[in-house]
């Protein structure tokens, strides 16, 4: 008989199968990292199963099974191997393997040329994401799997990474999307990473096998996996248990003693032969210290319910919701700290009821709102005022130490950290597309190892020798902390090794600090994570500087909005009371707005008294009180331009333009230089979500940029449109500016019709023109373009080509005169009117909304004129840049933050546009930043991805309008 | 354009008693440049740090959505430092700038705004590019030096090669690694005389080392052959991929990684390809193809040397390696490595080795398009090639890397002949 063993990372499988290879035996159970002892275990079982056999073969596999194997001399098969032997022996014929596990994601394709694929560094798309989810809204993967049946319609979500999904999810929970909706549209989500991660260019087909844990127990998961891919797949009997009974099946595995195995298994501790950090405390005194230091910074609680006049402050947050009474002293009345299941609205309800029902003599003064969930909670409850968040944390940290010049708040998904300048917030630092290290991730780890994140935290306060997990990412942090396992780590210094990479993250890759004197000399610390003694110890530690944590650090954003509402309190609240409060209703409708060709996902809430509060807007035009007023943005401007190169009818047919990338900018000179040669140039169509899918399962890379990554959907459509010539030329250089030391593109601009080439199978049926194009020389231009042209085409002169290209540049400089003309007059009308302006600098294809996804609109519905980096970067004169400038488009960037430090006008101001996976912007958001801080601008980046939801964006634009008093809400 | 005015230059006067640090990424290959680098009075000292330290100091001083190679050089030199074995005023850095479309070319910014945060900024930095970017009084390349430069990176191509190609086979374990030491001390000391550095000396001593190595002792049996291809610093860096070697020379491979004269040919090449695809002057054509000339000699003298005996698998000559890759992608694609990465895992496959490693720096960009992006049409042409895409950095850890590649070796395993015994397999 032959013991399959299948060390996953979160569960334990195994199979004992006989001589026929039939099952005699099996076993499932999750192993919450006692991997020794639950595997001994289960060795015990199977010998007492079978008395009279001591003596069988054993082989180990899974992802965390390698280490077990390795120091115990048991055979080793890796997984994915396992699977395939399994497959060919039980399904024969199987085409394709999808398998989900706990952290992993593979997909096999049998037939035709193996191939195997397992997911990347990444851990989107598999059961620790699903799982994630859940915990996120509250509920186990099986009631999701049961609200999913009753859905009406897919949101969008991203799909890449749990962080990603978490900050496109929470935001509709908090409009009050209906979790049926949420949980298929999460399900969606997971296949479309699947897909885009593994398929890699090969289309999945055929018979279909779906194995592993996710896919067996979920079987809306699966129809969703049908769905998309138009098939039936099929889920086998056993399908938890393919990996183990490949690996029994794999020849080779040797006789071992039962008894004797899991008696090595249970004596094997490994080595501890991990990195480790500093203890945390040393000894219980010197935490006794700690704790009497930290006590003695402190907002009192009064406990009076007697009549007075009092002020209330909420935070509806990612992940908790928290709200807070004063009174006139500005102590605390009442607290409420809850786990957000979603939505915040009855939470907030029921918290307003239970304080006028316990103080029903206390007369409310004003109130604010603050945090995620501030405007549905504001028109929910007539609540007076809202504000941003950061400002909120301010106030509050303001009252603890008047002379704070720098705040940290690591709350659930979000760090927070702001440098205060002359009692003005003057820089900010938000993760924007990583929440590495924030609570929520504890709060997960802390649950795999079924503990609560408070205990699982203190129990590293005492650990001899933390692991030292670095500063990384969440999804990284699990396989790091699965490696520290493996090496033999306890969990207390598990618990404090993730504690400091909490610290270190927020540190080196959010602030990106190299010295505690980075940060400033008088720091408050807060955010509910901070409540954690071993997270503040290590901060302390690795600064070298005591900091501030007031004892209501977890309620700081709530109780720095009632101090707000308390000093801007009108004679009469608006806020619902306890009469009002009684009649409340709440019901969400989810619809899609038509207004534009976004199609945003809306939720419109309803109210008792027919009010109604519209979500999921990206734009103010569904919205009742929406006037159509004037809006100042290059980037429209930009659009409207480029629309206006329409096919013209030519005598050679048509040729197709992908547009994407750097085409954004060269649009106006293929355009020309074909239609003059008697081409009608037609481009594929306008972005969206729809489009972007069509092309998804033809990426290579998935870490690619996103904007690399929608060429593909652009190609897809000509493709379907018919279309027999695509022109996509590489390019090395691009023109020359004459701003820096050289004109290249990205390698990702210049080289992409290579792998448009190589991995969209189809593109072998059309005439696909991707030559090596040199447009930075203008006079050579037209000899080898004409070469170019003549390998495709017949009766193209060198005389025609010439006289294209000359039209073609006359275009292209005439298409950039006119945008530096409009950014010239929009500068000048700002000026004119007083108008905040935002240099909203990127690259030219960041103009497409699927891209940007609507951050100028957003900037312009809070008050600003928006120009591109390319409308005002002729403005400055040549200058030294601390890098080698040496790309085109990341030239105009320089110049743009170089003119704006210059100019020394608070009323305009930079942001940046970064695609997430953009090596290229390493290098330049430094560079960038430096510019406009040597001169003591503020420095403003967006990370862009797939992510669809502003709400983060929305935070730190509202963040720089309040630090510089500008826009339309400074003027109310 | 790029500033010069703050920029510490390297004077004359510094070249007297500076020691110049040089990050270490192929530890053969550096070790006899830096001979050569003292014959004409200068200093040199590779760096020997790694393990976590030298993360830890790219992470605090380099942006973390930087290249790892950045992170791990720029850590490496911040490193070493701070460890206080170097009079700060008498030391010196030395990093490579290649100048192209890559990131790459900008390490030497990063590495000063380093110095810059770690207030270290009067230390200077030296550029070794052949491109004119950064020029030193006191370093200069002139052309004797760089002739001799060049030559001995064949002995490191070579060595490298063939220790690879018997090391898994010898009857003595460790005597193909005790020849290897004997060769470099040999040449080291040929060196250290002005000996060993002429073309000639050159071919002649590499004749000998193949000489040497086919007399060793061999028993030839079925193992798996795989071939590392990837961004040039992870590639041969054990720091940067992890000692990716020496994993796979415990899991009972052997292992061909090639060599680095070929691409200092695709280096200069491009230079000619440019003219050649959009046009540019005779002049400056003519003068980089006597470089180009000059390397083929090179490149020649180890491909006949690793000829003379049967037993080895020469490596392709440029020439025919660049035939080879273009059905697959386009001569104009030269930014980092470009498509002699490309070319790399088709001629590999060719000559026996079609289980691949390409190994990169997570998010590097070129590899999308090179690496990743070109797997699919090289599974076409070779449905054999068995190719698993590595990434390394920071985050990265090794189990998940060694699992992925263990996938790959299992694959692999399947297609040896059949005379293997039960334990290797059981080793899957």
């Amino acid at each position: 008989m032959k013991i399959g063993l299948d060390v996953g990372s979160t569960t334990l499988k195994c199979v004992v199968l006989d001589q026929d290879e039939k099952i005699v035996y099996q076993e499932y159970e999750r192993h919450f990292s006692r991997i020794t002892e639950k595997a001994a275990g289960m060795l015990r079982r199977i010998e007492k199963a079978f008395p009279q056999t001591h003596q069988m073969q054993i082989a180990v596999s899974g992802s965390a099974g390698m280490g077990l194997a390795e120091n115990l001399g048991l055979p080793f098969v890796q997984e994915v191997y396992a699977t395939r032997v399994a497959v060919n022996r039980l399904l024969p014929g199987t085409d394709v393997v999808i398998e989900l596990g706990g952290e992993d994601a593979k997909i096999l394709f049998l037939q035709g040329g193996l191939e195997v694929r397992m997911n990347g560094s990444c851990a989107g798309g598999t059961g620790a994401f699903i799982d994630q989810m859940a915990t996120l809204l509250n509920i186990t993967p099986d009631a999701m799997n049961e609200l999913a049946k009753d859905y009406e319609k897919i949101y969008t979500i991203a799909s890449r990474c749990g962080v990603f999904a978490k900050s496109d999810i929470q935001p509709l929970l908090n409009q009050g999307a209906r979790k049926n909706d949420v949980s298929a549209s999460i399900f969606a989500a997971v296949v479309n990473q699947t897909i885009a991660g593994l398929a890699q260019g090969r289309v999945i087909e055929g018979k279909v096998v779906y194995l592993g844990g996710p896919l067996t127990f979920l079987s809306e998961l699966r129809a969703a996996f049908d769905r998309i891919l138009g098939l039936t797949g099929v889920c086998p009997e056993n399908s938890l248990y393919y990996v183990a009974m490949g690996a029994a099946m794999t020849p080779g595995s040797q006789e071992f003693d039962l008894e004797q195995a899991a008696e090595k298994i249970t004596s094997y501790t490994a080595k501890e032969n991990y990195k480790s950090c500093e203890p945390l405390f040393r000894s219980q005194a010197e935490y006794d210290a700690f704790c009497a230091r930290h006590a003695a910074d402190m907002v009192p609680q009064v406990d009076d319910t007697g009549a007075r006049e009092v002020y209330i402050g909420i935070d509806a947050g990612s992940t908790t919701v928290k709200a807070v009474v004063i009174d006139q002293d500005e102590n605390i009345i009442c607290s409420r700290y809850l786990p957000n299941s979603g939505n915040p609205v009855p939470l907030i309800r029921d918290f307003l009821t239970d304080f006028y029902r316990d103080c029903p003599d206390a007369k409310v003064l004003a109130s604010a709102s603050t945090g995620y969930g501030e405007e549905i909670v504001k028109n929910a409850f007539g609540v007076d005022f809202g504000l941003v968040e950061t400002i909120a944390h301010y106030t509050a940290a303001e009252k603890f130490r008047p002379d704070v010049d720098f705040i940290i708040d690591i709350g659930g998904q979000d760090i927070k950290c702001f440098k205060i300048r002359n009692h003005v917030i003057d820089n900010i630092f938000l993760n924007e597309a990583c929440s590495s290290g924030c609570g929520s991730f504890l709060q997960t780890f802390a649950g795999a190892l079924g503990d609560s994140i408070a205990d699982f935290a203190q129990k590293g306060i005492f650990a001899d020798r933390p692991v030292d997990l670095g500063s990384r990412c969440t999804v990284f942090m699990n396989s790091s902390v699965k490696q520290a396992q493996k090496d033999g780590a306890a969990v207390e210094n598990i618990s404090a090794g993730l504690s400091i990479s909490v610290v270190k993250n927020a540190l080196y890759k959010v602030i990106r600090a190299a010295s505690a004197d980075d940060l400033g000399e008088h720091i408050v610390v807060q955010g509910g994570t901070f409540l954690n003694d071993a997270v503040l110890r290590a901060f302390e530690q690795e600064i070298g500087r005591d900091v501030v944590r007031p004892n209501i650090s977890g309620l700081m954003g709530a109780y720095g909005a009632a101090l707000f509402a308390k000093k801007h309190a009108k004679a009469q609240s608006s806020l619902l009371n306890a009469e009002q409060l009684k009649e409340f209703t709440h019901k969400v409708q989810a619809v899609t707005c038509r207004g534009c060709s976004n199609n945003c996902r809306l939720t419109i809430n309803t109210f008792n008294d027919g009010r109604r509060f519209i979500g999921g807007n990206r734009c103010e035009k569904p919205l009742a009180n929406y006037t159509e007023s004037e809006r100042y943005s290059l980037y429209d401007y930009k659009r409207e331009l480029l629309e206006s190169y329409r096919p013209q009818e030519g005598f050679r047919g048509k040729i197709a333009i992908p547009m994407g990338l750097n085409m954004f900018e060269l649009l106006p000179f293929w355009h020309t230089f074909f239609t003059r040669l008697g081409f009608e140039v037609v481009t594929s169509p306008a972005s969206n979500r729809k489009l972007y899918l069509k092309g998804q399962a033809t990426i290579p890379s998935d870490t690619v940029c996103f904007p690399a990554k929608l060429m593909h959907g652009h190609i897809q459509s000509l493709l379907d449109e018919g279309v027999d010539t695509i022109f996509y030329p590489c390019l090395s250089y691009n023109l020359d500016e004459g701003m820096g030391d050289n004109h290249y593109n990205c390698p990702v601009v210049a080289y992409y019709p290579e792998v448009i080439g190589a991995n969209v199978a189809q593109m072998q049926k059309v005439r696909y023109i991707d030559d090596y194009v040199g447009l930075h020389r203008r006079k050579d231009f037209p000899v080898f373009m004409h070469k170019i042209l003549c390998k495709y085409f017949v009766d193209i002169s060198q005389k025609d080509v010439k006289a294209a290209a000359d039209a073609a540049y006359g275009e292209y400089e005439t298409y950039m005169a006119k945008i530096r003309k409009k950014g010239e007059e929009y500068l000048a009308l700002a000026k004119e009117k007083n108008l905040p302006v935002i240099v909203l600098a990127g690259r030219p294809y960041h103009l497409d909304p699927e891209v940007n996804h609507g951050i100028d609109t957003l900037i312009c519905d809070l008050g600003a004129v928006v120009v591109s980096e390319d409308s005002v970067s002729h403005l400055a004169d040549p200058f030294p840049t601390k890098v080698l400038n040496q790309w085109t488009y990341h030239s105009r960037l320089y110049a743009a933050a170089k003119l704006v430090g210059d100019w020394q006008d608070p009323r305009i101001n930079l942001v940046q546009l970064v695609s997430f996976g953009c090596g290229v912007d390493a290098i330049t958001t430094d560079e960038v930043r430096r510019i406009l801080e040597e001169k003591n601008r503020i420095y403003t980046q967006i990370k862009i991805d797939e992510i669809t939801n502003l709400g983060a964006v929305k935070i730190r634009l509202r963040s720089l309008f309040a630090a510089l008093g500008l826009g339309k809400e400074a003027a109310q | 354009m790029s500033q010069e005015m703050e920029r510490v230059e390297f004077t004359q006067e510094m070249k007297k008693d500076y020691t110049i640090l040089v990050p270490n990424m192929l530890p053969v290959h550096f070790g006899f440049l830096i001979k050569v680098f003292e014959e004409y009075g200068y200093r040199l000292q590779i760096l020997q740090n790694g393990g976590q330290a030298v993360v830890d100091a790219g992470l605090k001083y380099v942006h973390n959505d930087t290249c790892y190679p950045a992170l791990l050089v720029i850590g490496q030199f911040m490193d070493a430092l701070h460890s206080g074995a170097y009079d700060l005023h008498k030391t010196a850095l030395l990093i490579t700038q290649t100048g192209g479309g890559c990131r790459a070319s900008n390490y030497i910014h990063l590495l000063r705004k380093a110095l810059k945060k770690a207030g270290l900024e009067y230390i200077p930095v030296i550029s070794l590019n052949l491109s004119g970017l950064e020029k030193n009084s006191g370093f200069q390349l002139t052309l004797p030096l760089l002739r001799k430069a060049l030559a001995v990176l064949a002995y490191g191509d070579l060595l490298v090669l063939l220790h690879n190609q018997t090391r898994p086979y010898e009857v003595q374990p460790g005597s193909s690694q005790k020849l290897m030491d004997r060769w470099i001390d040999g040449l080291t000391r040929q060196m250290s005389v002005g000996k060993g550095l002429s073309l000639k000396e050159v071919k002649a001593n590499l004749n000998a080392i193949s000489d040497d190595y086919a007399a060793l002792e061999v028993i030839p049996r079925p193992i798996t052959k795989v071939g590392v291809v990837g961004e040039i610093y992870v590639k041969y860096s054990p720091l940067g991929n992890n000692n990716l070697e020496a994993f796979l020379h415990e899991q009972d491979c052997e292992v061909m990684v090639p060599g680095v004269i070929g691409f200092m040919l695709f280096k200069v090449d491009n230079r000619l390809e440019d003219i050649k695809l959009y046009g540019g002057s005779r002049a400056k054509y003519a003068v980089i193809d006597v470089l180009m000339q000059y390397l083929t000699r090179i490149e020649t003298a180890v491909i006949d040397a690793a000829k003379r005996h049967s037993r080895v698998v020469a490596p392709s000559a440029y020439r025919h390696v660049k035939e080879m890759v273009e059905p697959v992608i386009g001569y104009g694609c030269k930014m980092g490595e470009g498509w002699l990465l490309t070319a790399e895992m088709i001629e590999l496959v060719e000559s026996g080795y079609q289980n691949i490693v390409c190994a990169q720096p997570f998010g590097c960009l070129p590899n999308h398009i090179v690496g990743k992006g070109m797997i699919r049409r090289i599974k076409n042409l070779y449905p054999k090639a068995n190719i698993v895409p590595i990434d390394y950095d920071p985050g990265a850890t090794r189990v998940n890397q060694e699992n992925r590649i263990k996938l790959m070796l299992a694959v692999a395993r399947e297609s040896l002949p059949a005379e293997k015994t039960p334990e290797t397999l059981a080793n899957v």
